[in-house]
């Protein structure tokens, strides 16, 4: 069980370092910098490119979007698998051809079936 | 870069799922395509055709099964004599529920809506109140189905974690879908699906747990680190307690079935009715599969403990089922009750415990299939009236009914020449046999107290005078009155000639490892 626990010291390290190193930052950061605090008018204010900030950060994105995120991800993921099956496909024959053919079919099915129920027209 | 090795695959193995799965997405391609008016026939003669198939092919399998055909894709999967009866127990099952589903006559357009998210009491909601109905709850029915067949013949813990995912996720959905009610079927839904995630989180971080512990997630690897091991089993008893509770948790055993009664309320009746027999018949198969193939050298450890759970999911279900006002609540906590007896007969161990927790398992499915067919006949125009008061007086109105229905309640309490006192008789006997009085103690006084709010449902239907608010029974559709016929029959042939069923439980009480 130590033994291992003790092959997971350098990540431990490393975490520890990350954290010297950016705790050190602001402590210089807080040591060096000159204490004048100045509150003029709108210098707290988001900036915006020289325009006048619009009240307000949070925005409420429209509900709609996530059907597209949900198909995003679906083919994002089957592009993950595509990867590794480029490498071996010429290799090992016909069979491994078929299986994707089948894993993208059914992935099509589902657009296919969105499509069908009008999902991917923007209402 | 070394050689390609792709694992050996056993289509004929697997063809009960593959058709399942099939059918499945041939069901969403006719929902795309065929039109509206046909499509409950098509979708419903395809479902129920592609379970016949995935039957007849298991039935087929049910004797060559031997060490060396059993375990296909690289041993992902285990096809043993056990693992075909729960997939034949799957199958009838759902094929019975199924038939529920495709109810029309009840109610214009079946018991579903097809949109699950829409605000309840908006435009669009009310539209789809009077709309014609939905039919995607068969493919989404045929995917879980495929997953239970998937779920109980799993050989390593990550296959066992997709099958339960594929399983759930339907049925997440297939909760929101009631057509009335709509808003109790949302909770009903949102809840179901946030505890189950809940669960399965559990059940994943347990397998890395045991992956720790045993440097693999198949049963095997698992069953002899579990004997040979010299390292702590601390990693093996967090990961082992981890998974059980998904498991425990899908099987609605206390403290983890506090989603039961809402869920079984709010979800579609079919839908109450297909999770009440067939999650709880996969549950058990997987857990009987976790605890006998890959854990049964930790048996010191877990017993005591699992014994616990059940003696705490008896009385809990057996109490609460008392204070019940609302049928479906009522049934939702025997339900959880009943999973306590299932592990009367888990945790009694050897041969004798596994076959009767089949055999459990198949007669409490047909019996609850029956009771929620019936829950679903009774109605006013509201949709079904659920409440007890409103069933006061219903002997009187439809004597029929009110006896069937007396009858399914009496094979819930355990009364004799029914299914329930052979299913009952066998786990206690089995938990006896294996040194687990104690269990049996517990679970022939949970019996009584839960014998009371059965026997007031059936005083009231047939003592109490019907009411002004009594509703009418409908008259059954020709699916309900088979569910009705079917669900009946099998309760009282399995409690007057137990003898073929005991057979094939006794035979298929056997895993590979």
């Amino acid at each position: 069980m130590d033994e291992y626990l003790d092959s997971y010291a350098p990540v431990a390290l490393l975490a520890l370092v990350g954290v010297l190193i950016v705790g050190g930052g602001f402590l210089a950061n807080r040591l060096l910098r000159p204490r004048q605090p100045n509150a003029a008018a709108g210098k707290r204010d988001t900036y915006e490119c020289g325009l006048d900030p619009v009240p307000g950060g949070w925005a409420q994105m429209h509900i709609r979007y996530y059907l597209y995120a949900y198909l995003y991800v679906l083919f994002a993921v089957e592009a993950v698998f595509l990867f590794p099956w480029a490498l071996v496909y010429l290799k090992a024959g016909l069979a491994v051809i078929v299986e994707m053919a089948i894993f993208i079919g059914v992935l099509a099915l589902g657009l296919l079936y969105a499509w069908r129920k009008r999902a991917l027209t923007w209402q | 870069m070394p050689e390609l090795k792709l694992p050996d695959i056993d289509y004929a193995a697997l063809l009960p799922m593959l058709i399942l799965f099939g059918a499945a997405c041939v069901g969403v391609l006719i929902e795309g395509f065929v039109p509206r008016s046909v499509r409950n026939m098509v979708q419903l003669v395809l479902s129920l055709a592609a379970m016949v198939a995935a039957l007849v092919f298991v039935i087929r399998r049910a004797g060559e099964v031997t060490a060396e055909n059993a375990a296909t894709i690289g041993g992902a999967i285990m096809i043993d004599n056990m693992g075909l009866f729960m997939e034949g127990a799957l199958l009838v099952l759902g094929l019975v529920s199924l038939l529920l589903f495709g109810e029309r006559t009840l109610e214009r357009g079946g018991a579903f809506v097809p949109h699950a998210a829409v605000t309840v009491g908006s435009e669009r909601d009310r539209e789809q109140a009077v709309d014609s109905g939905a039919t995607e709850v068969y493919p989404l029915a045929l995917f879980s189905l495929g997953g239970m067949l998937m779920f109980v013949t799993a050989n390593d813990l990550l296959t066992m974690f997709v099958a339960l995912e594929v399983f759930s996720l339907p049925l997440y959905l297939m909760c929101a879908l009631a057509r009335r009610k709509r808003l109790l079927s949302q909770e009903s839904a949102l809840k179901y699906f946030l505890l189950g995630a809940y669960a399965s989180a559990f059940f994943l971080f347990g397998v890395a747990m045991i992956y720790g512990f045993a440097k693999g997630v198949d049963f095997r690897a698992i069953h002899e680190a579990v004997r040979g091991s010299e390292t702590s089993p601390t990693l093996l008893l967090i990961g082992l307690a981890l998974v059980a509770i998904g498991l425990l948790f899908k099987i609605a055993a206390a403290p983890f079935h506090v989603w039961t009664p809402d869920v079984y309320q709010g979800a579609p009746t079919p839908v109450t009715a297909f999770m009440a027999a067939c999650t709880k018949a996969a549950a058990f198969g997987a857990l009987l599969r976790v605890l006998y193939v890959g854990f049964d050298g930790a048996k010191w450890h877990f017993t005591p403990v699992l014994g616990a759970v059940a003696v705490l999911t008896m009385l809990v279900g057996a109490v609460l089922a008392v204070t019940q006002t609302d049928l479906k609540r009522l049934l939702a906590y025997s339900s959880v009750a009943n999973a306590g007896y299932l592990m009367v007969g888990l945790l009694g161990g050897n041969k004798d415990g596994l076959s009767s927790t089949l055999f459990y398992l198949v007669a409490y499915g047909f019996t609850v299939i029956a009771a929620f067919a019936l829950v679903s006949l009774v109605r006013d125009a509201d949709g079904e009236a659920t409440h007890l008061s409103r069933w006061a007086g219903l002997g009187r109105r439809s004597p029929l009914f009110a006896g069937i229905f007396t009858f399914l309640l009496l094979a819930f309490a355990g009364i004799p020449l029914t299914s329930g006192f052979m299913a009952k008789f066998g786990v206690f006997g089995a938990a006896i046999a294996g040194d687990q009085t104690w269990l049996v103690i517990f679970g022939v006084l949970t019996s009584i107290v839960l014998a009371f709010p059965y026997l007031r449902v059936v005083v009231m239907m047939w003592l109490s005078e019907p009411g002004e608010t009594t509703p009418s029974v409908s008259i059954p559709g020709v699916l309900t009155s088979a569910v009705l016929g079917i669900g009946t029959v099998a309760t009282l042939l399995l409690g007057v000639l137990p003898g073929p069923l005991l057979e094939l439980a006794d035979q298929a009480s056997s895993f590979i490892r």
